[in-house]
């Protein structure tokens, strides 16, 4: 366990070095972008110039990156070109906030769907299987903005229940100080993983109720209860939390559109307004904080599977 | 494993799927309506005329017409178009690349397999529409580009999948078999790996084709779609979205229901041939 473990971490290191080179790269394809994006497109050579000495961008593109990665290591991702803040105080500002939001719509999800999933397994090919499968379906065709628009069109115009915008605090705390604004950003979120979710869930109780030894544990005499308890849900569940480990990047991409949407003042929503403007430390900032949390989850994902199934043993090969 | 009579058994399994069959025939009906229908119902998507914004249905113009004076009902088969072309465009360029790209990981094993292998967990840790979001500040987005943009990023996981089908059928009894017996390596990988490693990817480039339907009416929503006159579903959705409110219902409901039946169609021909290819569900 602990080969493996350190095997583990070293790839993982690997691929956030990966990350680090691939944002950089992208945002510097084309020399002078962010000067024309900050100055405005009737801007001098000149200025172009004077803003590209100021923020080290007249470097060769190596040197940038040496004295970027330099800055990283002492914790500093430079400063935001359209806020004048450093990057990082704006990330530690909405990285909590965020935790809140994804952290709640996947625990939500999760509620949802294995339950739901294995009673459409139990259930399998009969009515009640069939309305949740056309509305697993339907909730995973729709482009999250709609799914998000029809929700506020519901709760907000026509049973006016809730509010359409998410509370605006500073602080976790301050977020959790109006719960009724968080619902629907929340409930966004988690529906678009609960169509997925629990169509994983549902096949791969479907697999695992077609094991022999379930129908040995049938056979010794075991209630259905405890069946479905101790060997249907914990050898169901593996499938699922890989899958909810490795969809942390879509539910990312989704929160960057339900952000939009409520107006959550979260990474998301910084995110897209500094692609909007073309605020490049911003960018890449936290899609090296994104890549680092998305590395994180699957490592963890990775340990979750090894604790909960007993046949891996990794460390040999 | 690969028999003669396995893509017959297939296909029987596949068409006793009466959703998965409905999901084929709409998308037949769908992309007939987008290509054919302009040569029936010809209108103008290119010139914007101000004059005839947002004209109710009936009369010439069937759906009524949008902000910009274009027919709704033209710009459905316009705008589809483009969505049809982008999601079969990215799943075909998806499937070979990705194809290609694990099965040689996987044949290659060993410090190459290694490498290979974090080049892919290195993108797929950058959630796509991030990567998007950065790439089309640096390039102007067209059809062509976001093509390749969604192809760059979307070949990943079925690239993984296939290097770990490959390693799996490696060691498999059959494979080692007949490799006692003296098969050359290509006789391997077209007559024994090929076939069963098809399921998976089927199934993936099925999928491949409603993602990036989604995606690029997700960047639309974002504003960082394909530039006019150009249109997909998903921005005609998102544009018709900000008058849901002011009663020009044919703005909305015209593009979201085409869309989520495209999507929800391909999705379901993608779920038919997983339970088609999997024999384990065949006799419950």
């Amino acid at each position: 366990m602990t080969a493996f473990l350190i095997r583990r971490i070293g790839q993982a290191a690997a691929v956030v070095a990966g990350v680090l080179v691939l944002t950089f790269v992208l945002i510097h394809l084309e020399p002078g972008s962010a000067a024309r994006a900050v100055l405005g497109p009737h801007v001098t050579a000149g200025r172009i110039a004077i803003f590209n000495s100021t923020y080290g961008l007249n470097e060769p593109l190596y040197r940038q990156f040496g004295s970027y990665l330099a800055e990283v290591a002492r914790g500093n991702l430079g400063t935001s070109y359209a806020l004048q803040q450093p990057v990082s105080a704006l990330i530690a500002q909405r990285l909590p906030r965020d935790l809140l939001l994804l952290g709640a719509a996947t625990a939500l999800a999760l509620l949802i769907a294995l339950p739901l999933g294995l009673y459409q397994a139990l259930r399998r090919n009969r009515p009640g299987d069939y309305v949740f499968t056309g509305i697993a379906f339907t909730l995973y065709s729709m482009p999250d903005f709609l799914l998000a628009i029809a929700l506020i069109a519901v709760f907000c115009v026509q049973l006016r229940l809730l509010p359409p915008e998410a509370p605006q605090a500073t602080t976790v705390t301050g977020l959790l100080a109006d719960p009724r604004a968080l619902i629907l950003p929340v409930l966004t979120l988690a529906l678009v993983s609960v169509a997925s979710f629990s169509r994983y869930m549902r096949s791969s109780a479907i697999d695992t109720l077609a094991q022999d030894y379930i129908r040995v544990a049938r056979a010794k005499g075991l209630s259905r209860r405890l069946i479905l308890a101790r060997h249907v849900l914990r050898n169901s569940l593996l499938p699922v939390v890989t899958i909810a480990g490795l969809s942390f990047p879509a539910i990312v991409a989704g929160a960057v559109i339900a952000e939009e949407v409520f107006n959550f003042p979260g990474m998301g929503l910084l995110f897209y307004q500094a692609a909007t403007s073309h605020d490049f430390p911003v960018l890449l900032g936290s899609t090296v904080v994104v890549g680092i949390s998305t590395v994180i989850g699957t490592l963890a994902a990775d340990i979750a599977y090894a604790v909960l199934d007993p046949r891996i043993r990794y460390g040999h090969r | 494993m690969a028999t003669a009579e396995q893509p017959r058994l297939i296909a029987a399994t596949f068409a006793q799927n009466r959703a998965a069959v409905a999901g084929l025939g709409l998308i037949a009906a769908i992309t007939l309506f987008c290509f054919a229908g302009p040569l029936i119902y010809p209108t103008n998507q290119v010139t914007v005329q101000l004059g005839l914004a947002k004209l109710p249905p009936g009369g010439r113009f069937t759906l009524g017409t949008d902000p910009s004076g274009y027919d709704v009902l033209g710009r459905l088969m316009a705008g589809g178009q483009c969505s049809l072309e982008l999601g079969f465009a990215v799943s075909v360029a998806t499937t070979v690349l990705g194809t290609a790209y694990g099965a040689v990981a996987g044949l290659a094993g060993g410090i190459a397999d290694a490498l290979m292998m974090r080049v892919i967990d290195t993108v797929l840790a950058v959630p796509a529409l991030v990567l998007l979001l950065i790439l089309v500040n640096v390039v102007t987005p067209d059809l062509g580009v976001i093509i390749l943009l969604l192809t760059l990023l979307s070949w990943l996981p079925i690239a993984r999948l296939v290097r770990g089908e490959v390693l799996t059928l490696k060691t498999r009894e059959f494979v080692q078999a007949v490799k006692v017996m003296g098969a050359t390596r290509r006789w391997i990988v077209f007559r024994h790996l090929a076939p069963n490693a098809i399921g998976v990817i089927v199934v993936n480039a099925t999928f491949t084709v409603s993602d990036a339907i989604l995606t690029l009416s997700a960047l639309s929503f974002l504003g960082l779609g394909l530039p006019p006159p150009q249109a997909d579903w998903g921005g005609m959705l998102s544009g018709g979205l900000n008058y849901l409110f002011d009663g020009y219902w044919w703005l909305v409901y015209p593009p979201a229901i085409i869309l989520i039946l495209t999507v929800v169609a391909v999705n379901l021909i993608g779920d038919a041939v997983r339970d088609a290819m999997d024999v384990r569900l065949r006799h419950p």
